[in-house]
């Protein structure tokens, strides 16, 4: 028997309900959702089941406390903004979405790669697999890169996604997001993240959004509407900061 | 500078919530010569290859790996240009040729397997490569390392998955049957093997950093 919308929402209650009582117990936040989600079935068989190893990052020769870099060669002026990749215009409502770049401590990342991909304005993806029956638009593909500014700053122009289904359980719909991958300075700060959109109903259903249980760290994840960044005539505004976890040799270094 | 200050007691930021990659990312990460780290035709390139496995042994088809490295002397400061982009077509032009960036990514194909070709690192003690691993499933991404053993200065030449030279702090501190699973198995045509278990029977080892 197929799963219903039910049978998710309790399961994600009973994990919610388990995680905030141990969080009234004094156990720390979970800013990260766990690997093992079962809400998200497709968790299931992809989660590690032996704890994660610790490396010591003591010693700044370690790799991963650096990490690849990118410059002018990786961008082209059109890549971040996702309306002019094309002939025409796309459909769909124009907005532009910027945000600073920081590490745990507040530093901005400069000049490191933003990359963001999303479905059209209907909800619908330019890959072969997505086969939600809504239209492709032949002047979207959904994919933008910039570089982050002296302060951490990025800024894209796009179309806000829609919501669309997909196979979960009966009924499931993801509300709608930006995928964003982001680098730091060092490969250990690397992220793939989604930021979602302020009051979609569709956040109580959703598991993925769910799995992260911390209540503040899931409002994290939701971008902030701004009308001082809505331009007039022309876009919505929205602004969404992102902060990298993990640590660097850079400022191993500087500390020194 | 002799002192230094004490840092700010000031709380850290708490972080942004890491997300799954999701099923339809492939048209949005990959690029061309993704895998291909090593300067065109590079007589020291080397291959590393293998596949990506589920808790049931399946293969991952929608698995995306990215590769970190120091470079033959050392060096961790990388380069740009990996997604080298063209500003005429505006599509990607591949690497330039000569640069070595450091940093690869690839996409797993439908049998779950991955190939990167790149120079040998050049880090301290035994080499290794960085492994980064997303996938539609995994909800935070994975990290791990393909130790390139028969490599190390001290291996001489000749570990068939045997025991692991000395002189890394992590493989020494890893039960041997755990400490298998970063080898990667040396092959003909300086090729080596390293699959990627996410889960059951012969886990590969995944690291966090503090
Ligand atoms: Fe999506």
């Amino acid at each position: 028997m197929a799963l219903t919308q039910s049978d998710i929402d309790t399961e994600v209650g009973d994990l919610q309900n388990a995680y905030d009582k141990a969080r009234a117990a004094g156990a720390p936040a979970q800013h990260h959702p766990p690997r093992d989600y079962r809400p998200y079935r497709s968790s299931v068989l992809r989660h590690p089941q032996q704890p994660l190893v610790a490396v010591d990052g003591g010693d700044p020769e370690t790799v991963e406390l650096h990490g690849p870099v990118f410059g002018a060669t990786d961008i082209t002026d059109t890549d971040s903004d996702l309306t002019v990749q094309h002939q025409g215009e796309p459909l769909g409502e124009r907005i532009t979405v910027s945000g600073r770049l920081l590490d745990s401590k507040g530093h901005p990342v400069r000049g490191q790669l933003v990359e963001i991909w999303q479905a059209n304005a209907s909800g619908r993806y330019a890959h072969l697999r997505d086969q939600h029956p809504a239209p492709l638009d032949p002047n979207f593909t959904g994919v933008g890169r910039t570089l982050t500014d002296d302060e951490g700053r990025y800024s894209f122009t796009t179309v806000k996604p829609g919501a669309y289904p997909w196979r979960n359980h009966a009924n499931a719909w993801r509300p709608a997001h930006i995928h964003f991958s982001l680098f730091g300075t060092a490969f250990t700060q690397r992220l793939v993240t989604q930021m979602y959109f302020p009051g979609d109903p569709l956040f109580r259903y959703d598991p993925i959004l769910r799995s992260v249980t911390d209540e503040s760290a899931r409002a994290r994840l939701v971008a902030s509407y701004r009308h001082e960044l809505s331009r007039p005539e022309f876009s919505l505004g929205y602004e969404w900061d992102i902060v990298l976890d993990g640590p660097s040799a850079t400022w191993i270094e500087e500390g020194r | 500078m002799t002192a230094t200050t004490p840092p700010k007691a000031t709380p850290p930021l708490p972080p942004t919530p890491s997300h799954t990659v999701g099923p339809f990312y492939g048209y949005a990460l990959p690029f061309p010569d993704g895998g291909r780290v090593a300067p065109e035709g590079h007589p020291d390139t080397i291959t590393l290859h293998g596949y990506v496995l589920d808790g049931a042994g399946d293969p991952v088809p929608d698995a995306l790996l990215e590769f970190w490295q120091s470079g033959p002397d050392g060096s961790l400061k990388g380069r740009p240009g990996s997604m080298r982009r063209d500003t005429v077509g505006g599509g990607h032009l591949g690497r330039n040729g000569t640069d070595f960036t450091g940093f690869g990514r690839v996409g797993t194909d439908a049998d779950g397997h991955y190939a990167l070709r790149t120079l040998p690192p050049g880090n301290p003690g035994v080499p290794y490569i960085s492994v980064c691993v997303f996938a539609r499933g995994l909800l935070h991404h994975l990290f791990t390392r393909a130790y390139l053993a028969d490599a190390a200065p001290d291996a001489g030449g000749s570990t068939a998955g045997g025991p692991v030279p000395a002189g890394d702090a992590l493989l020494a501190s890893l039960p041997e049957q755990r400490r298998a699973t970063l080898v990667a198995r040396p092959e003909p045509h300086r090729t080596y093997r390293f699959d990627i278990r996410l889960q059951g029977e012969a886990e590969t080892v995944f690291l966090q950093f503090g």
